[in-house]
């Protein structure tokens, strides 16, 4: 069994410089903290949420340079000089993104606790098939192809959402959802 | 998790001098940060080197490429020249975790990434590799997901990774640099370690060896290449077995099998008994089993993971058919 020993460094804050949905906060804060724990705690974020804190459920999936990633697995101070995204920072000019507008009309979510993790992550998947990256369904090899991801069906879509779970299993209307946004996005109704 | 004083590398040599003893290197971080907040890791130093310079791909003079080990899984799956030319590795990647995971971890993290055994992530639970001398709760207890080949009496932890899976078929090398600058090439068949004598001893590098670059080799030219993972849901879930199979075959023989194991052994198991077998051997359904009851000959299972010995045969035995370009056999009809 492991025995705990006794602390060997003391929790000594440092200052942190972190742009959240364009705004500069200035903190000082422990090294331990997450990126999760900073948005909400220290950033007044509470759009990200905290579901497992282990990485498997994506409800604190948040975008860092345009990146989605799961801000729980990510410490604050490593984020410093980056733009951090959350789904409020999404909307602008008083309108929605595509995607969060796709989320209400399709009405996308029962409990909505992991909605802003689902509407990151559709953002962020939406940019990944801008850059052509290829999921697991993808044709390699001789057949693999270049440029953005124009054609994906809905096998392809669950699949690049496979890292956000919803326990209330709202996954038809999510679906619907990001499959409407993404083609509202692509046919130019708003970016 | 226990308090660490954080630091930024500036440089490789900084990173690795920097480095305490009890410290540990952190990049992408998926896997560090939570197995420290479980307790489970509880380094006293973190030395950051995410923004250390290493993360492109280069085309080597031999043929191959030359992957930064700060190369983002995504970026590494979705490079034009590995989709095309090593497949197999991409096929991996993609895989294995959650886009939001495969953004941030990163070449080099993958490789050192600890078992996800429920009993090493548990400090309430015995484990000799967490703890050593503690005991292997996992032998007698719930060992669905734990390894039939290469285990000791004292771990039978599975290593987690599919890249290193596939990239263990392609022979790549790591390449690393040591606190006085010193750099060494490794094969990648050479870097981890099986838990017998010491199950918390994972691979051969020191505490302060930085892995700085994995160099894949150019690929047989003409070659098949597969990664078929078999596990619980269609995504984002570790490998009960998976295999990984680069094949060229000249007319109905097999001229080269270069075959890899994840989910059933404490490292990226190289099947090295498949590949002599099959060398130049006929390429049918009937030579594909016979090499994996090779393999899989010494294979034990401890009760839940049973099933992984039959599943390890099927899967070669379809993966390696496929790659060859046979129909399809059902396995029931072949063992017949």
């Amino acid at each position: 069994m492991t025995t705990f020993q006794p602390q060997t460094a003391a929790a000594v804050p440092v200052p942190l410089q972190l742009l959240v949905n364009g705004e500069q906060h200035d903190l000082q804060i422990d090294p331990r903290t997450s990126l999760l724990d900073a948005l909400r705690e220290h950033c007044g974020q509470t759009d990200a949420k905290k579901g497992c804190d282990h990485g498997q459920c994506g409800a604190c999936t948040v975008l860092v340079d345009g990146v989605r990633i799961n801000s729980c697995l990510a410490l604050a101070v490593m984020h410093d000089d980056q733009e951090i995204t959350t789904a409020s920072g999404l909307a602008s000019d008083g309108g929605l993104h595509p995607i969060q507008q796709a989320f209400v009309e399709r009405d996308a979510l029962q409990c909505g606790y992991c909605t802003p993790g689902q509407v990151c992550s559709a953002v962020g998947l939406e940019r990944e098939l801008a850059r052509g990256e290829p999921c697991v369904t993808s044709p390699l090899g001789a057949d693999a192809v270049e440029g953005p991801v124009v054609e994906f069906d809905d096998d392809e879509l669950r699949e690049r959402l496979s890292g956000n779970l919803c326990r209330c299993g709202a996954y038809p209307n999510i679906l619907d959802a990001v499959r409407d946004g993404l083609t509202r996005s692509a046919t130019g109704s708003r970016t | 998790m226990r308090p660490f004083a954080y630091r930024r590398a500036e440089g490789p040599d900084d990173a690795v001098r920097s480095l305490e003893t009890g410290g540990r290197f952190i990049a992408g971080g998926t896997n560090l940060l939570d197995l420290m907040k479980l307790g489970v890791e509880h380094p006293h130093q973190l030395v950051d080197i995410a923004r250390l310079p290493n993360d492109a791909i280069h085309e080597t003079d031999a043929g191959g490429l030359r992957i930064g080990a700060r190369v983002s899984n995504t970026a590494l799956a979705a490079d034009p020249r590995v989709r095309r030319r090593w497949p197999l590795l991409s096929s991996a990647l993609l895989s294995g975790a959650s886009p939001q995971l495969r953004n941030k971890a990163t070449t080099g993290g993958n490789l050192l990434q600890r078992t996800r055994c429920e009993y090493f992530q548990d400090l309430g639970r015995p484990c000799n590799k967490r703890a050593p001398g503690s005991g292997c709760g996992a032998l007698e207890g719930y060992n669905r997901n734990h390894a039939i080949l290469g285990t000791s009496e004292h771990c039978i932890a599975t290593h987690p990774s599919d890249m290193a899976v596939a990239l263990t078929a392609l022979d790549a090398v790591v390449e690393t640099r040591m606190r006085d600058g010193r750099t060494r090439s490794l094969p990648i068949r050479e870097l981890h370690c099986l838990p017998d004598p010491r199950p918390e001893v994972e691979h051969v590098l020191e505490h302060d060896e930085l892995i700085e670059q994995v160099v894949l080799p150019a690929p047989p030219d003409g070659a098949a290449h597969i990664y078929r993972k078999a596990r619980d849901r269609a995504s984002y879930a570790f490998a009960l077995v998976s295999v990984a199979v680069v094949l060229r075959t000249v007319g109905d023989e097999v001229r080269e099998a270069r075959v890899a194991l994840g989910g059933v052994a404490p490292k990226p198991w190289h099947a090295t008994r498949i590949e002599e077998r099959l060398r130049n051997a006929p390429a049918t359904h009937e030579s594909f089993l016979e090499a994996a009851r090779a393999e899989l000959a010494p294979a034990i299972g401890r009760g839940h993971n049973d099933f992984k010995v039959p599943l390890a045969e099927r899967l070669i035995v379809t993966t390696l058919a496929e790659a060859a370009g046979l129909a399809h056999v059902p396995h029931r009809e072949l063992i017949r």
